[in-house]
């Protein structure tokens, strides 16, 4: 299968930098990875990098960062010298974003329809009428059942799943080729997750396209995704099948596993992580 | 569950609608004491003036017969409560009392001066709106840029120029020196009584008579004070939107618009603009009240036949019953402007809807 | 504790440094204090002192700024001026900041009914525009200069309530007061050796800012004649007072007008940069 070996994103060297007053601080260092037609997992602690590492592959970097790379290619697309016109095309259209928390990340004094239309209206200069049929039936794809109704609704009026699920449709209504979720089910309850996490892996397998999922739950992702790429301190430590994880031999990769609780091997006492500054030089 | 959300939203709804309108009569409730309050203030500084009110109106001349008749005529000699009593009474049937200097009903003057100060405030805040607010948002989406800075000095010093000066500097420069703009009133004098129309703004009067001539010459006396006000209100409303705009830039579905694909002025003015509307409307009635401030000053300078000038006038002849007459309908425009911003603003918000 | 505070302060001196803008106003408000200290040694003429030979002339070698319709030198009264608009902005901040923080954090401690009536007797306050409140009660008062700093004050406190009342209630069920109530202390000192030094920050920042309005009000009244009262030298009755004579002689007006502009906009610079050294969100 040559269609699903080749990688929809390709990072080569890639580093993000804030210049400050003392000097450069690297948040993201040398990171290469290639996603293809799966789902891939990026798992590390909050300031490991892993939210930046997605924004900068959109080019939504804080005004203040600078991203550096050997390479990054989407599809034909060199992220690096691409027009900001150029990158507002493929956003949305081409490479999508799920935050983690909708009752911030949607517009609270937008319908959701209307948020929802806004995507293929300008991606697809779709008139309101033919946006409204397909935010609809977009609805309806995410399993809202009474999607009239809905689209009517301001963000406050609908429940976290509900609107983590508006958050999917808009983001996937334009059909792009990549989905870059951020830690899209941790402001959730635990009984809506797998709702949620199963809406979009239907999504994902049913249009052959690429995830990259960033979380700090070990667990969830080693269910979820194909590949697990394990950052720590704004490096990659180890990439490894999810189905591998197991095996890693990776020291912090196996001290994250050893601090997990398992029903399977219940022990009295978890380990702590030990860390060790050369992980983060490498 | 999406069944029990669906069935869940509708009792929701219901609710939301009760406790809109409980919050609705409590904020009627809240202008209710507001107004009490304000009865009592100017009441209290009724009392407090140290000149007998009795001979302010029968004149020191008069016999101590005369002077024991009307203390009694003005119930003076009642208790406190029965005088505040008497006074909402009066205030209810709007009556305020004589102007001494007029010999008017005070209600009858400023109905007659009101509407020169409608008219001209009126003007300055669109002016302070119309170009505040954009200033304020420019400044806000190229933040620290050479436009923030200009437009953050320029605000700074319309919050620090004595209006009152300004306006005299105004004077001097464009009347004195250059002749460009007429030094006093609303209208030159051989354009005086051409136009009476339903609504007193001159402005507006005129359009509506087709007299173009007046109207240019009411909107070149109106356009110095207008525009001294409006640098005020702009220097406000600029720094205050310049602040609202930089909270919503900062927030998280920001990130999703630009994600979406937006450009920077769908995300500013369709996304952003669009959370701040409610705020800006506030902000802008209370540029309102604050300009009733500036007219009175501006109004003197410019012999602006209005409120202000009334209010100062009477300030000179010590005519309290103007005074505070002009004072309690100041205060009542207030609550009057900030009740209209707080429905509008329910009206607006669909989370206060 | 003392050297954190002396810590805090000189970070904070070397970030006004490092913004010239409000560094700049604050060089404008400590020329304003030196002004007003040593304005018998600045003086070159009596500020009072009459000379009808010598009415209205325009600006020379011997007065600076000219002399006014009573051949009063304008400079000198410029100079004695900074004492009555220093006087006026330090006795209403004087007045005004221990009322408004008493009131606010009173309501913002006990909460309740004590909380709605004090916060709707400030919103009636509020409702006002401030000039035409200060207006009534000086004409209530009567005219004068400590009349005038009792309706300025009168109508500054609101804002100030306000803001120690929301810092209060951010404190409030913070655990060091708790723990001080369990230990017995009682509201008054909870207060005082507990709220002031956190409120204090940003209620000093307020009042900077305020302090512009409070002169632009100040100049106002005394344009209007509820000010100070001749021959007392004020910048406002001095712009004010020079209008009959705009046309032959520009300096008496123009010249408190700058004097104004110039303290009140450095006031404006130094409560800004203090507010965005404090709070840098804005920045």
């Amino acid at each position: 299968m040559p269609e699903q070996t080749k990688p929809i994103l390709s990072v080569k060297n890639m580093s993000v930098q804030f210049p400050s007053l003392s000097g450069v601080v690297s948040a993201v260092r040398n990171l290469s990875f290639e996603v293809g037609r799966e789902k891939v997992g990026i798992i590390g602690e909050s300031g490991s990098g892993k939210s930046t590492t997605g924004r900068a592959i959109m080019r939504l970097q804080p005004a203040t960062a600078r991203v550096v790379a050997d390479e990054m290619r989407f599809e034909d697309v060199d992220l690096l010298t691409a027009s900001e016109a150029e990158m507002r095309a493929i956003r949305g259209s081409r490479i999508s974003m799920i935050l983690q928390d909708p009752k911030y990340s949607l517009n609270p004094v937008m319908t959701v329809g209307e948020q929802i239309a806004e995507t293929v209206i300008l991606h697809e200069r779709l008139g309101r009428k033919a946006a409204r049929e397909r935010t609809l039936a977009m609805l309806e794809r995410v399993n809202i059942r009474d999607p009239q109704r809905v689209f009517n609704l301001y963000p406050h009026e609908v429940s976290g799943g509900m609107g983590q699920r508006i958050m999917i449709s808009m983001m996937l209504i334009s059909s792009p080729s990549l989905i870059i979720a951020d830690e899209p089910t941790s402001a959730l309850d635990v009984t809506v997750r797998q709702q949620v996490l199963s809406i979009l892996d239907d999504l994902i397998s049913e249009r052959n396209i690429g995830l990259i999922f960033i979380s700090h739950d070990l667990n969830l992702v080693k269910s979820f995704c194909d590949r697990v790429i394990i950052m720590y301190a704004g490096r990659i430590v180890e990439t490894i099948d999810a189905s591998k994880l197991d095996q890693a031999t990776h020291p912090y990769t196996r001290g994250l596993l050893e601090a997990l609780p398992s029903l399977d091997h219940p022990r009295d006492r978890l380990e702590v992580l030990k860390r060790q500054a050369s992980w983060a030089e490498a | 569950m999406s069944i029990s959300q669906t069935s869940a939203i509708a009792p929701g709804r219901a609710k939301a609608a009760l406790g809109a309108l409980r919050k609705v009569a409590a904020s009627f409730a809240v202008i209710l004491t507001t107004l009490l309050g304000l009865l009592v203030i100017t009441f209290v500084v009724g009392r407090m003036v140290p000149a007998d009110p009795v001979i302010a109106v029968i004149g020191d001349q008069a016999d101590h017969e005369t002077y024991e008749r009307v203390y009694k005529e003005m119930g003076l000699d009642q208790p406190l409560y029965v005088q505040f009593a008497t006074y909402l009474g009066n205030v209810a049937h709007l009556d305020f009392g004589q102007s001494h200097v007029t010999k008017n009903a005070v209600s009858s003057d400023l109905a007659r001066v009101f509407p020169a100060t409608l008219e001209l405030a009126t003007l300055a805040t669109l002016i302070g709106a119309g170009f505040g607010i954009p200033l304020g948002i420019i400044s806000a989406v190229r933040k620290g840029t050479w436009v923030d800075h200009l437009a953050r000095i320029v605000g700074l010093l319309g919050h620090s120029t004595p209006i009152f000066w300004l306006g005299t500097i105004v004077i001097l420069v464009f009347y004195a020196k250059f002749g460009l703009i007429p030094g006093s009133g609303r209208l030159d004098v051989y354009n005086e009584g051409l136009v009476d129309g339903p609504t007193h703004s001159i402005l507006v009067d005129a359009v509506l008579a087709g007299e173009w001539e007046v109207f240019g010459d009411a909107l070149l006396h109106v356009a110095a004070p207008a525009l001294i006000l409006g640098y005020a209100a702009m220097a406000y409303l600029s720094r205050m939107s310049r602040s609202f705009m930089l909270e919503q830039l900062r927030q998280e579905y920001v990130l999703t618009a630009k994600a979406k694909g937006l450009g920077q002025r769908a995300i500013v003015w369709r996304h952003a603009f669009r959370n701040i509307r409610v705020q800006l409307l506030t902000i802008v009635a209370l540029a309102y009240c604050g300009l009733l401030d500036g007219t009175v000053l501006i109004e003197t300078v410019f012999a602006w036949p209005g409120l202000g000038q009334y209010l100062t006038s009477a300030l000179f002849f010590a005519d309290m019953n103007a005074v505070l007459g002009s004072v309690l309908l100041i205060g009542i425009i207030s609550i009057a402007i900030n009740l209209l911003s707080d429905l509008t603003y329910r009206f607006l918000d669909p989370r206060t809807r | 504790m003392r050297q954190a505070r002396l810590h805090k302060a000189y970070v904070l001196w070397l970030s006004l440094i490092a913004n010239p803008l409000a560094f700049a106003g604050f060089l404008v408000v400590v020329g304003l204090v030196l002004v007003a200290t040593f304005a018998p040694l600045l003086a070159n003429h009596d500020p009072i002192l009459q000379d009808l030979t010598m009415a209205l002339k325009p600006p020379s070698a011997v007065n600076w700024f000219g002399t006014d319709e009573f051949g009063r030198d304008v400079y000198s009264r410029l100079v004695y001026g900074a004492r009555t608009t220093l006087y006026i902005s330090v006795l209403v901040t004087v007045i005004v900041a221990p009322i408004g923080f008493a009131i606010g954090a009173t309501a913002g401690y006990l909460g309740g009914w004590v909380d709605v009536v004090l916060m709707r007797i400030t919103d009636i306050f509020l409702s006002f525009p401030s000039l035409v409140l200060a207006l009534a009660f000086s004409a209530a008062l009567g005219p004068g200069i400590e009349n005038a700093v009792i309706a300025i004050a009168l109508t500054v406190w609101p804002p100030i309530a306000r803001l120690a009342r929301a810092e209060t209630l951010t404190f409030r069920a913070a655990d060091f007061v708790v723990a001080a109530e369990l230990q017995g202390a009682g509201m008054g000192r909870i207060l005082f050796r507990h709220i002031v030094p956190l409120c204090a920050p940003s209620i000093i920042i307020r009042l900077t800012l305020n302090m512009s309005s409070v002169i632009l009000t100040a100049a106002g009244l005394g344009f209007l004649g509820l000010g100070a009262q001749p021959p007392m030298p004020e910048w406002g009755a001095m712009a004010a007072s020079g209008r009959q004579y705009l046309l032959d002689a520009w300096w008496l007006t123009t010249v408190p007008g700058i004097a104004i502009l110039l303290v009140s906009l450095a006031f404006n610079l130094l409560g800004d940069g203090l507010r965005d050294i404090m709070d840098p969100r804005n920045a």
